[in-house]
């Protein structure tokens, strides 16, 4: 019974921000070194290994990094959307550290999709831009980030900013699947999905292993980044919890100090 | 080495370069500052409730 326990035990230990920051410290460098390497080598597989499309050519590079940057700004959002949860449901106290810290690097990925895009766009379509369902949904979900950037921000106490940005969170959710399937429902010039399909991947694996090397790579990088962003986040809570801390001790100085010089029994004139 | 589409490759691979390193800057600058105002805080003798009753313990 004990030793079944234990890992839910060792789980729940991490809902402490102290001991987060602990395990943060020292898993970061190991994670750190194993991202440049991952992504050292999908750029080679993705610039230099990897064959040019029979129809594209060599524009089809651009995808190792458009494809990895649109995955990320989705699994980002979903993030925030399970963050959310654990905010309204769990009350869990890194849940809206972790969402807070995720959004402007969701909204970066997705900024960097929307722009590799169209820059792949241009030569393979004729036009850097359509109001068409995929890429609209995406400009979409930029805006939804900006917007609960900009909410985090409006409210200075972060537990009310996390409770607000938790419920938008969960209403902006709805953008996920309408990316996701767009490009299913709608006609677009958007090609469909050819990586996670029913049938499987209609891929070669030349392109396929470098595309899934490179997805790994940013996946990885963004668990860096945001799990150094949570730090950050975690301190400034700290340190906003202990300047409210001294100016409450000083202002509760202040009153005993006042009170002393108003009593005629305590005051100073009172010992003449 | 990329033929004709070598300008588009280079500024995709460009812009998203760029976003990832100001991604690493604002998260080591945001991490320095805020280490900078703790330290300024304990300097002043502001300390965590958790931390003055862990010193408390010791003494």
């Amino acid at each position: 019974m004990t030793e079944t326990k234990q890992p839910s035990f060792r789980i729940r230990g991490l809902a402490n921000p102290t001991r987060f920051l602990a395990l943060l410290d020292k898993i970061m460098i190991p994670l750190v070194i194993l991202t440049v390497v991952v992504i050292g080598v999908g750029l080679y597989m993705a610039l230099i290994d990897s064959p040019e499309d029979y129809q594209q050519g060599a524009t089809v590079r651009i995808m190792y990094i458009h494809v990895p940057a649109a995955w990320l700004a989705m699994f980002a959002y979903t993030m925030m959307t399970i963050s959310a949860l654990g905010t309204l449901v769990w009350k869990h106290p890194l849940a809206d550290v972790s969402a807070k810290a995720a959004a402007p690097l969701g909204a970066a990925f997705t900024f960097v999709c929307l722009t590799t895009g169209s820059f792949w766009g241009k030569p393979m379509w004729g036009t850097w831009w359509v109001w068409d369902a995929r890429l609209t949904s995406m400009l979409i979900l930029l805006i939804i980030y900006l917007g609960l950037i900009a909410l985090w921000h409006a409210i200075e106490d972060p537990i009310k900013a996390g409770k607000a940005v938790a419920i938008l969170t969960l209403v902006g959710f709805i953008i996920i699947p309408i990316i996701k399937f767009s490009v299913d429902w709608w006609s677009t010039l958007h090609q469909p999905a050819s990586v996670f399909t029913l049938e499987g991947p209609k891929m070669d694996n030349s392109m396929l292993i470098p595309l899934m090397v490179m997805a790994i790579g940013f996946t990885l990088l963004f668990t860096v980044l945001h799990f150094k962003a949570m730090k950050n986040e975690i301190l400034r809570r700290r340190i906003r919890s202990m300047q409210m801390q001294a100016a409450r001790q000083v202002a509760s100085g202040n009153r005993a100090a006042a009170t002393q010089a108003a009593s005629p029994s305590t005051g100073p004139s009172a010992s003449h | 080495m990329f033929g004709n589409y070598a300008g588009f490759i280079l500024a995709s691979y460009g812009v998203t370069a760029a976003t990832i390193l100001v991604l690493i800057l604002w998260v080591l600058l945001d991490g320095r500052k805020q280490t900078k105002i703790l330290a300024q805080l304990h300097e002043r003798g502001v300390h965590r409730r958790s931390e003055r009753t862990k010193a408390a313990t010791h003494s």
